[in-house]
């Protein structure tokens, strides 16, 4: 008796793993991780570069304005190169430059900014590296380009002359 | 002309399954004596299949594009040697190896087993002529590797380069020989059952068909984790992949199993364990293969989606899980006798213990792979298993695990008090205090890394003794229960003290950290057979003064254009220097990431001295002690 019960309960369970591994097989299976393509702001919590106060990032974007989101650190060579464009795009006033300062020592990370000058309005820390990963940044440095609180371009390494002339023109 | 004669051979194989079938059933009905016409039989569908093969290969060889198999997995510029081995790099060509190796087990196992009943004998080459002639349908309908194509193209499709590697040309075969033993083991345990010839004398015939397909398993799972480390770039191991999984499942199936047949050999107790055992090794590599090839899962392992395929091995796969519960449950008896019961200080119940952790690291295992695909069917979403869950749900149950093994076989069969327990305690408090030497300067997680260094260190010291101290009463288990601790060992350190910089660099750059100071030198370029080389040259100067060279690749395959990277690796017995460079797109930039990864070596020298420890237990008559 004990047998059977065990007997029918274990086809049971096997067709079931049958029938889901049946239905598995027809879906597709090519995933490819969407860039850029009008994507969710990710939702994070961080401390601020200058205190030691956390920010929501529901309270960093707040409006429907053009926001750049930058991420960068002292030790990045290539960060260097793109901050003078950095520097440029602060003097349009319906942008805001948001940089998430990535695994970085917070010295070398002031040094850094007086030696280069200060283009964001807000920096927050990421010191081990959760927030870059929620953005699905690849590395440093990673721009987004965010309006109405989606993500609408998305520049992988520095920013160049051309991304910039871009930018530029989404803008305006 | 070579592919025809694959074709034609291939059939001629199968036909020869009939044959065999209908002797059989007239042998195994009839007389008394088994029919050496069977063998012969045999041996003629193992020559057909190794024709087929043979023919698959010269087409390889002499690149003949006609062949559809040949067409998009080689190409004229390729070296020879993967040319050869390209014929078992895809879907088509590793069938048909698969189907060799069965027919050449089969084979043997009907040589091996001559004072073995007529009747097991039989109903175990029919249940493995199931398995064989499912493969051959398999490989005819959907899988043909001898598909003929017209207009005959002038070139090939190139194979994957990071196929193009020696560990990797010589890794499917092993992998399957272990895949494939475990049929056999299927085939007899379930004949074994049938005809209720469970017994001492079965238990040491199958046992050394279980420490084959041991052994290979080991060494394949070794063999595509060294390439995983030097070729994918990531200086890791083991990705837990699902690929990776299923072929670890079926070694733990596999590793209990035997356990458990040396219990079965002693005392001829958990024979359902044994048939559970031999049944779900062998289910679960064909459901690896199932994963693996319908396409089901996402991998890194690169291998056609076909959903037709998919659908095959399931209903096969499900036929065969089924055929094997129906036989259980209507064949096998459980005998009640005095010897069923268990002292709870004795060798076979330290066995069951060390039993049930490995059963609970397989079901583990299983959830992580199957899980997603369960999600993604009932709920459509979609979620990637990863390192994290593995390592929360297996370390900490490595602890006891290794103290069972430590303890274990000190004890007797049946019932036994523990000797030198001065001994056993005073090595338990040196490997607690040399492990809290080792973590105290950690950072994080001291506790559970004392602790399982501790395990590990405990395991490691009193095999360690034994193999020093002693008579070698039972060796093969002492070295490969020391391979183990040392595996746990080396892997712990690996992942504890490893260092590693990732760092964009241009040419002529250099980057300082506290203790090394890479510089990028130069690069050079050069052309080879099938792909150009640019190979960065790197200097890296230590803290001690000591300067490494290491001169990490990028190759840019022409046929199919992949750029792969090389890793460059010094090695030595405490430390591995690793370094890849990539490029960063339209950048001077090369992305370099250098790891610093003690003991790696170590983990390779162990899991060989485990699988050494199974071939000694292989040439050794009797089970001791």
């Amino acid at each position: 008796m004990k047998i059977k019960i065990l007997s029918s309960f274990l086809v049971i369970v096997f067709l079931l793993i049958f029938i889901v591994f049946y239905k598995g097989l027809k879906n597709s299976n090519i995933y490819t991780p969407d860039v850029d393509i009008e994507k969710d702001i990710p939702f994070f919590k961080a401390q601020f570069f200058n205190s030691s106060n956390q920010i929501k990032s529901v309270n960093i974007f707040t409006d429907d304005n053009f926001y750049i989101v930058n991420i960068w650190s002292s030790w990045c060579v290539p960060c260097r190169e793109e901050h003078s464009f950095l520097v440029k795009l602060k003097k349009y006033k319906n942008l805001k430059i948001i940089g998430i300062n990535y695994k970085d020592n917070l010295d070398n990370a002031k040094i850094f900014l007086n030696e280069l000058s200060d283009p964001y309005d807000t920096i927050i820390l990421d010191q081990d590296g959760t927030i870059a990963i929620e953005w699905g940044a690849y590395g440093v440095p990673e721009t987004f380009i965010i309006n109405k609180k989606k993500i609408i371009k998305k520049i992988i390494g520095p920013i160049n002359e051309i991304n910039f002339l871009e930018i530029k023109e989404i803008i305006q | 002309m070579s592919s025809l004669i694959g074709l034609y051979s291939l059939f001629f194989g199968f036909s020869f399954s009939f044959l065999i079938v209908l002797n059989s059933v007239k042998n195994f009905r009839d007389t008394k004596n088994f029919d050496n016409r069977i063998i012969f039989l045999t041996f003629l569908q193992f020559f057909f299949v190794i024709v087929s093969f043979l023919g698959l290969i010269a087409s390889f060889i002499s690149s003949d594009f006609s062949n559809e198999t040949v067409f998009n997995h080689s190409h004229t510029t390729k070296p020879l040697f993967y040319k050869i081995s390209g014929t078992w790099g895809n879907h088509e060509g590793s069938l048909l190896l698969w189907l060799f190796v069965l027919t050449f087990f089969l084979l043997l196992f009907l040589l091996r087993s001559k004072n073995q009943p007529k009747r097991y004998r039989i109903l175990t080459l029919l249940f493995q002529q199931i398995i064989i002639i499912g493969f051959f349908i398999f490989i005819i309908k959907t899988s043909n590797p001898f598909n003929y194509i017209f207009p005959v193209p002038s070139e090939g499709l190139g194979l994957n380069p990071i196929l193009q590697d020696p560990a990797l040309a010589i890794h499917p075969p092993i992998l399957y020989l272990g895949y494939v033993g475990s049929s056999i083991i299927f085939s007899s345990t379930l004949s074994a059952t049938a005809l209720n010839y469970i017994s001492k004398e079965w238990a040491i015939h199958i046992k050394q068909w279980v420490l084959v397909s041991w052994i290979f398993l080991t060494l394949g799972i070794l063999l595509g984790s060294i390439w995983a480390y030097y070729e994918l770039g990531w200086g890791g191991f083991w990705f837990w992949d699902p690929v990776e999984n299923v072929s670890l499942m079926p070694w733990l199936a596999l590793t209990t199993l035997f356990h458990c047949i040396l219990v079965l050999e002693k005392r001829l107790i958990l024979t359902s364990w044994v048939i559970i055992l031999s049944i779900s090794t062998f289910t679960l590599s064909m459901c690896g293969t199932f994963l693996v090839r319908s396409g089901i899962l996402n991998s890194v392992h690169t291998f056609a989606n076909d959903p037709e395929r998919g659908l095959f091995i399931l209903i096969f796969l499900f036929c065969l899980i089924f055929l094997s519960l129906f036989i259980f449950f209507f064949f096998h008896k459980i005998k009640r006798n005095d010897s069923d019961s268990f002292f709870w200080l004795s060798k076979e119940s330290s066995i069951l213990i060390n039993n049930w952790f490995m059963m609970y690291f397989l079901s583990v295992v299983l959830i992580g792979t199957v899980y997603p695909i369960f999600l993604d069917v009932l709920s459509s979403k979609k979620i990637s298993v990863g390192p994290p869950f593995y390592n929360k749900l297996i370390i900490p149950f490595l602890i006891p695990f290794l103290l069972a093994m430590a303890i274990g076989p000190k004890l007797k069969w049946i019932k036994s008090n523990l000797k030198n327990k001065f001994n056993l305690i005073l090595l338990l408090v040196i490997s607690l205090l040399i492990s809290i030497l080792i973590t105290n300067n950690l950072d994080d997680g001291f506790l559970i890394n004392t602790i399982l260094i501790t395990s590990s260190f405990y395991l490691f010291f009193i095999t360690l003794r034994d193999l020093i101290s002693r008579k070698f009463k039972n060796l093969s288990q002492n070295i490969a229960h020391f391979g183990f601790s040392l595996l746990i060992l080396s892997i712990l350190f690996n992942n504890i003290f490893s260092t590693e910089i990732i760092t964009n660099l241009k040419i002529g750059e250099s980057f300082q950290s506290k203790n090394f100071k890479i510089n990028f030198e130069k690069v050079e370029r050069k052309d080879k057979q099938n792909f150009k080389s640019i190979i960065g040259k790197f200097n890296i100067e230590n803290s001690n003064g000591t300067i490494d060279q290491l001169n990490p690749e990028l190759r840019i395959y022409n046929q199919p254009n992949i750029v792969t990277s090389e890793a460059d690796i010094k090695t030595n017995i405490f430390t591995d220097k690793f370094i890849t460079m990539n490029l960063v797109q339209n950048q001077e930039y090369f992305n370099i990431r250098y790891q610093i990864k003690p003991l790696m070596i170590w983990i390779w020298i162990s899991v060989l001295l485990i699988s050494f420890g199974g071939l000694i237990s292989l040439f050794k008559k009797k089970y001791e002690n």
